[in-house]
This record gives C-alpha cells, sequence and structure tokens, in this order.
C-alpha cells in the first residue's frame, strides 16, 4: 500500500467508528459526529469537487458524491450523508489496490531490466550504470544477479534463469565460453562475461522497447470504450437532468425526491468498471503471454490472434531447423565411414551450408585432401590418400564421364566418385522442427481452419515437408515478393484474419502483410521486431498454440466486462430512474463493479496449458 | 518526434481516457496515447513543434482533468 491508500485507510477507520458510535446517540450528538465522519472521510472528495467546478470540469463521480451527500445533509439526513461517503471511499481504496496490483504483478512478469553492471577495471569492481557498460568490458556477475548486456562468458561456470526471456523454465548450463543472454538471472556460481554489444542493442532494451510500445497500441474494443464514453456521458447526464426537472415541473412532483433520482442515476452511470477493466484485460493478455517468452505488442495483436482462420508458416527456419544435417548415405562400395571421410576431407574448408552437415557428420576429419579444385555450383575434386576423388552433384560426375544411379530424395544429393569409380552418395536435408506436427494438429484442433507452407524450394521438396509437418497446403518455388503477394489472394470470411509465422530474417515484409505476424526467436532482428505483432523470444514452435489460447481467452474475458458492467448498470439505471436504487446501490453499480470487471480481468494472466 | 513522459497520481481511468481526447486535440499533437496502466503518455509531435510549448499545453489540459496528476519527463 502506498502512503496515500494507508491514510485513506485511516480515515475510514476513524470515520467508521464515528459513524457506528453517533448510531447510540441523541439526536444533534449523532448530527455532530456523522458530519464529522463525513467531513474526516471525504475532504479530499469536497475539495477536488470543488476545484473540478472552478475548473469547468463537472460531473465526475468525485462532484457528484460530494453533491449526492450535500443534498442528503440539506435534508437532514446525517446517516445517508456519512455513509454514503464512507460507502464511497471503501469503494475507492478497493478499486486503488486492485489496479495497483494487477499494474505490479503484470509489470514484474515483464521485468528484466538489470539494475546494474558490476565491471572490472585494472582488477577493481566498479558499479556501473548498464547503460555505461562498453563493448569489451569484462562483468562480474554474482550469484542471484541479472546479466546486463549480451556477452560470453570468459571464466566461472554456472546455470542461468533465462525465463523472462525465453519462458524456458529449466536452467541452462554454461560455462567459459558460452554466450549469455542480458536479462537472464545468474543462479549458483561466479561468472566473468565479455560484454559482446551495448546495453541498448542487448536482447533485454529489444524486448524491453517492445514491451513499451505495446500498450500504446490499444485494441478496437479499448477504443470503442473511449467513443462510447464520449456519447454515454453527455447522454446519461441529459437524462438526469430531464429525471429532475420534468416530473416536479410538469406534474408537481416533491423536487427533492426527484433530485435524489437524479444523483443517484449519475453515480450509476459512471464509467469507470469499463475504462479499467477492458484495457486490464488486455494488458493481463500481454502478461500470460510474456510469461511464456512471447511478447505481444499490443492489445490489437491479441483481438486478431484470437480471429485467426489461417496460418501461414514459412518453411525454412520456422517449420525446418533451417540447418542441413546429412540424412542418409548410399553405398556402392566400402563403408559408410570411408565415403563420409573422404567427403569431409575434400569440403574440409568450405563454407556450403552442405559441407558443413558433412562435416557435422563427421567430425573427425584431421588431414585435408590435396590439390582442392572448387567447381562452383557443381562441387570439389580433390586428391585424397593418392587418389583422385569427386565429390559433388550430378552434373560434376556426368561431366567426368562417370557412370552412377540417380537418386531422387528430398534435399540435396552429394555423389562420391574415387578414381573415376562410383563409390556412393550422401543426401544432405533440412530436419523438420520437433514438436512441429503436433503444433499444427493442436492449432487445427483449435479453430484454424487451414494451414499453409510457404518454400522457395521445389515442389518436391515442398510436398514432403508439408506432410511430415501436417500441413494441409503449401506453395511452392515463390520468390520473396510471392510470398507477399499470396496474403492478397488469400480468401477469408469478415471478422477473420489470416497469421504469418516466419523466422524474421529475411521476411519482415511478409511479417507486415499478414495480419497478424508472429516472428519466432527474432529478438536478433529488428526489421523483425519492427514488422512482427507478436515474437517468440524462443525457438519453440509449440507455443503456438498457447498464444493463440490466450489471445481466445483474452478477448473473452474483455467481452464479458463490457457486457456484465453494461448490463448491471442498465438495470440499476433504470431502478434508479423508477426509485428503487438507493444510494449504496448506486455506489455498488460504480465502484463494486470496476472491482469485479477487474478481479475478472486478472483471470486473464493465468498461465495456460 | 515521439516521446514518453511518466505519469504521477494519476488515479482515474476515465479521467486518463478524458486528458487523451483533449490532448489529441491540440494542434502541435499528432497522436496521444494517455495509458492509465502504464501511469505513462506516449505524445507523437507534429514536425517542426516547439515542444516545450505543446507540453506546457498538454501540462495545462491534464491538470484541468486531473489537478494533482504530475508529468515527469
Amino acid at each position: 500500500m502506498t502512503r496515500r491508500q494507508k491514510r485513506l485507510l485511516l480515515r475510514i477507520g476513524i470515520g467508521i467508528v464515528l459513524f457506528a458510535v453517533g448510531l447510540f446517540l441523541p439526536e444533534w450528538w449523532q448530527a455532530g459526529l456523522m458530519v464529522a465522519a463525513w467531513l474526516i472521510a471525504g475532504y479530499d472528495i469536497l475539495w477536488s469537487a470543488i476545484r473540478n467546478i472552478l475548473r469547468g470540469q463537472i460531473f465526475d463521480e468525485k462532484f457528484l458524491m460530494a453533491l449526492a451527500t450535500c443534498c442528503a445533509l440539506a435534508m437532514k439526513d446525517w446517516k445517508e450523508a456519512a455513509a454514503v461517503m464512507l460507502f464511497f471511499q471503501v469503494g475507492e481504496l478497493f478499486e486503488m489496490l486492485a489496479v495497483e496490483r494487477s499494474r505490479r504483478s503484470i509489470s514484474s512478469l515483464m521485468d528484466l531490466r538489470p539494475d546494474c553492471a558490476v565491471v572490472v577495471k585494472n582488477g577493481e569492481e566498479v558499479e556501473v550504470e548498464p547503460e555505461e557498460v562498453r563493448v569489451g568490458d569484462i562483468l562480474l556477475v554474482r550469484p542471484g544477479e541479472r546479466i546486463a548486456v549480451d556477452g560470453v562468458i570468459v571464466e566461472g561456470e554456472s546455470a542461468l534463469d533465462t525465463s523472462k526471456i525465453t519462458g524456458e523454465a529449466v536452467p541452462v548450463d554454461v560455462c567459459s565460453g558460452s554466450p549469455v543472454v542480458s536479462g537472464s538471472v545468474n543462479l549458483s556460481g561466479v561468472l566473468k562475461i565479455r560484454a559482446e554489444s551495448a546495453y541498448e542493442h542487448s536482447t533485454v532494451a529489444r524486448i524491453l522497447t517492445l514491451v513499451e510500445t505495446a500498450a500504446e497500441k490499444k485494441a478496437s474494443a479499448e477504443r470503442l470504450i473511449t467513443k462510447f464514453a464520449k456519447y454515454y456521458t453527455p447522454s446519461v447526464i441529459g437524462a438526469a437532468v430531464l429525471l429532475a426537472a420534468v416530473p416536479p415541473i410538469f406534474f408537481g412532483q416533491p423536487f427533492t425526491q426527484w433530485l435524489s433520482r437524479a444523483l443517484t442515476f449519475l453515480v450509476i452511470s459512471c464509467p469507470c468498471a469499463l475504462v479499467i477493466s477492458v484495457p486490464l484485460s488486455f494488458f493481463s493478455g500481454m502478461g500470460a503471454a510474456a510469461r511464456l517468452g512471447i511478447v505481444v505488442k499490443g492489445g490489437v495483436a491479441l483481438e486478431q490472434l484470437a480471429k485467426t482462420s489461417t496460418v501461414v508458416f514459412d518453411k525454412t527456419g520456422t517449420l525446418t531447423e533451417g540447418k542441413f544435417s546429412v540424412q542418409a548415405i548410399y553405398c556402392a562400395a566400402g563403408k559408410e565411414e570411408e565415403l563420409l571421410r573422404i567427403a569431409a576431407q575434400c569440403e574440409k574448408y568450405s563454407n556450403h551450408p552442405v559441407a558443413q552437415a558433412i562435416r557435422q557428420a563427421y567430425p573427425k576429419v584431421s588431414e585435408e585432401a590435396e590439390n582442392i579444385r572448387e567447381i562452383p555450383g557443381n562441387g570439389i575434386t580433390a586428391v585424397v590418400d593418392g587418389k583422385h576423388a569427386a565429390v559433388g552433384n550430378a552434373r560434376l560426375l556426368e561431366s567426368l564421364g562417370i557412370h552412377f544411379p540417380e537418386i531422387s530424395e528430398v534435399g540435396t544429393t552429394v555423389y562420391i566418385a574415387v578414381d573415376g569409380v562410383y563409390l556412393g552418395a550422401i543426401t544432405v536435408a533440412d530436419t523438420a522442427r520437433k514438436n512441429v506436427r503436433e503444433t499444427i494438429n493442436a492449432l487445427h484442433a483449435f479453430g484454424v481452419k487451414k494451414t499453409m507452407m510457404l518454400t522457395g524450394d521445389n515442389e518436391r521438396s515442398a510436398a514432403h515437408y508439408a506432410k511430415i509437418c501436417g500441413v494441409k497446403e503449401y506453395r511452392a518455388q515463390l520468390l520473396p515478393q510471392d510470398k507477399v503477394a499470396i496474403f492478397e489472394t488469400l480468401p477469408k470470411k469478415k471478422n477473420e484474419t489470416v497469421a504469418f509465422v516466419g523466422d524474421g530474417v529475411n521476411d519482415a515484409p511478409v511479417l507486415t502483410a499478414a495480419d497478424v505476424g508472429i516472428a519466432m526467436g527474432g529478438v536478433g532482428s529488428d526489421a523483425a521486431v519492427e514488422a512482427a505483432d507478436a515474437v517468440l523470444l524462443n525457438d519453440d514452435i509449440s507455443k503456438l498454440p498457447m498464444l493463440f489460447r490466450i489471445a481466445k481467452r483474452t478477448c473473452a474475458i474483455a467481452r464479458q466486462n463490457i457486457a456484465f458492467a453494461l448490463s448491471v448498470k442498465a438495470v440499476c439505471l433504470i431502478l434508479g430512474a423508477l426509485g428503487y436504487a438507493p444510494m449504496w446501490l448506486a455506489i455498488f453499480a460504480d465502484v463494486g463493479v470496476a472491482v469485479l470487471a477487474i478481479l475478472n480481468a486478472l483471470r486473464g494472466m493465468r498461465e495456460v496449458h | 518526434m515521439k516521446k514518453t513522459y511518466k505519469l504521477k497520481d494519476l488515479d482515474c481511468a476515465n479521467c486518463a481516457a478524458k486528458m487523451e481526447n483533449a490532448i489529441n486535440k491540440l494542434p502541435e499533437v499528432e497522436s496521444a496515447t494517455v495509458s492509465f496502466l502504464m501511469q505513462k503518455m506516449t505524445i507523437n509531435y507534429a514536425d517542426g513543434t516547439d515542444e516545450t510549448a505543446a507540453l506546457a499545453a498538454i501540462q495545462k489540459i491534464i491538470r484541468k482533468v486531473e489537478p494533482d496528476c504530475e508529468v515527469i519527463a
């Protein structure tokens, strides 16, 4: 509780005591104590009501409370004046506490700002602001501290809690040489880290910018509420004026009775419940996503995600690992290992992804082949063990006049021949990410009608990966601009959206073209972060169904809150106009409904499974 | 030119909405968001605006809607 809230609590306490004592005293004593309780509990309300009138800001709830209680006093209903003011302040206190608590718990989910960094300079430890760390500085990170900038461990080993960054609950073991991400918390050992980037270029700063800009992008439900309030407020005020004026003037009804009805009416009408709870609902949803390592950029993104009927995936790096690995080895003569060794020796210094995959499969290469000649687009010829080896595609072997069986497998096939004789072949291909199939199935089960895969690869490989991943449709041989164009041709119904999931490396335009762009592990790329509506901070595609679930739940909660607040208010307004709503009910319709709606909004922060 | 300010003692959500509407009507301001939850205000000034003058106008609006609310740069 802040000091202000504590003081309010104290004032309410004194007010209640005076009120309770006053109930048992004779009339004039009672009146005195009630007025005292009214003043002590509500002096700030009265004061700001006066100030607001002077500034021409009337008809806010404080003004209404002041007016309502003053009217009660004028009618010598001392008890009512004190009770209404006390009840209102209790409600206000509850509302403040609820908002404060939710704000704090949500921001703690998103809080990853390092407080300071300890730099080791000439053997001395100096504490500096994260912004002052320079690339190349050596940082000392003790257990329990947060790493301030991205870097590499130069000394020590430990386990890191990266859950705030990636949503991954299991700590990551690190040792000298491991890269570390800023925002993760050192759990066990003392680490020395060499800064690899300045704070503003570090992961944590990127994420924080994302989170901060998120609040600016309001959902259409939020905008609706603001617009609604614009018409709503004048119309209820008009209705209240009519209520106070028409019956006494035209039908000779008692003025005070209708005036108090009009006041009750105004208290009920305060739109606070809507104005707080709807943005809070979206905020909670963003908090729940943050817990999973997903940054959602604002309420708009959640709304769009909730309406998604088609999910389009990029292939390489999204559905697949984006890394080549050896899939199969075909031996015409000799052993598999022999084949790999020859290929690895020839490809020892090649940067081609295929070469890297082969070296990964046979890391023991010691000596390099001699006379290496790289034939661009075809392969390599070299001398291995004193024999002429050829390692490359079909064209290479054809050009050398070597006979070989054509192997038709998905991926790239590398043929190997020695001294003009075909030895065998190695196929290298990208692998699908684990859990991809389960993820896609979960999306379908969840109500996504169509899934589609986009790729620049050929038809055959596209069909192969689409089948492995369980994606219903695919488009192959696409150039980057074709991918953007596809989003204009995808048929969709009104109120449905198309989401695109990409790795964010070179698909920023596509992320923008889709209704909702989701980037995976895209914290490394500024363009993707800028273009995407949601970013999965780790590479875990299986978080996707949870993201959709959070989005749906969030929108449902926002709708519930709107419906609940409006219907309670409508009923109370009618009761109030007819004179059946006492002031305490009016205050409940104002503050009580707000508190209930806030509590409902907080449901959105719970974890999803 | 986009600037973010903290708002201290922004107490009522409805007031935040009122401020936002009024600030958006200022000619110097292209767009403004007042977030009650984050207790923050983001102002997108039109190009070539004298920010100090514009901020004074914004402050006046804020004080009118909620007298206790302070802008912290």
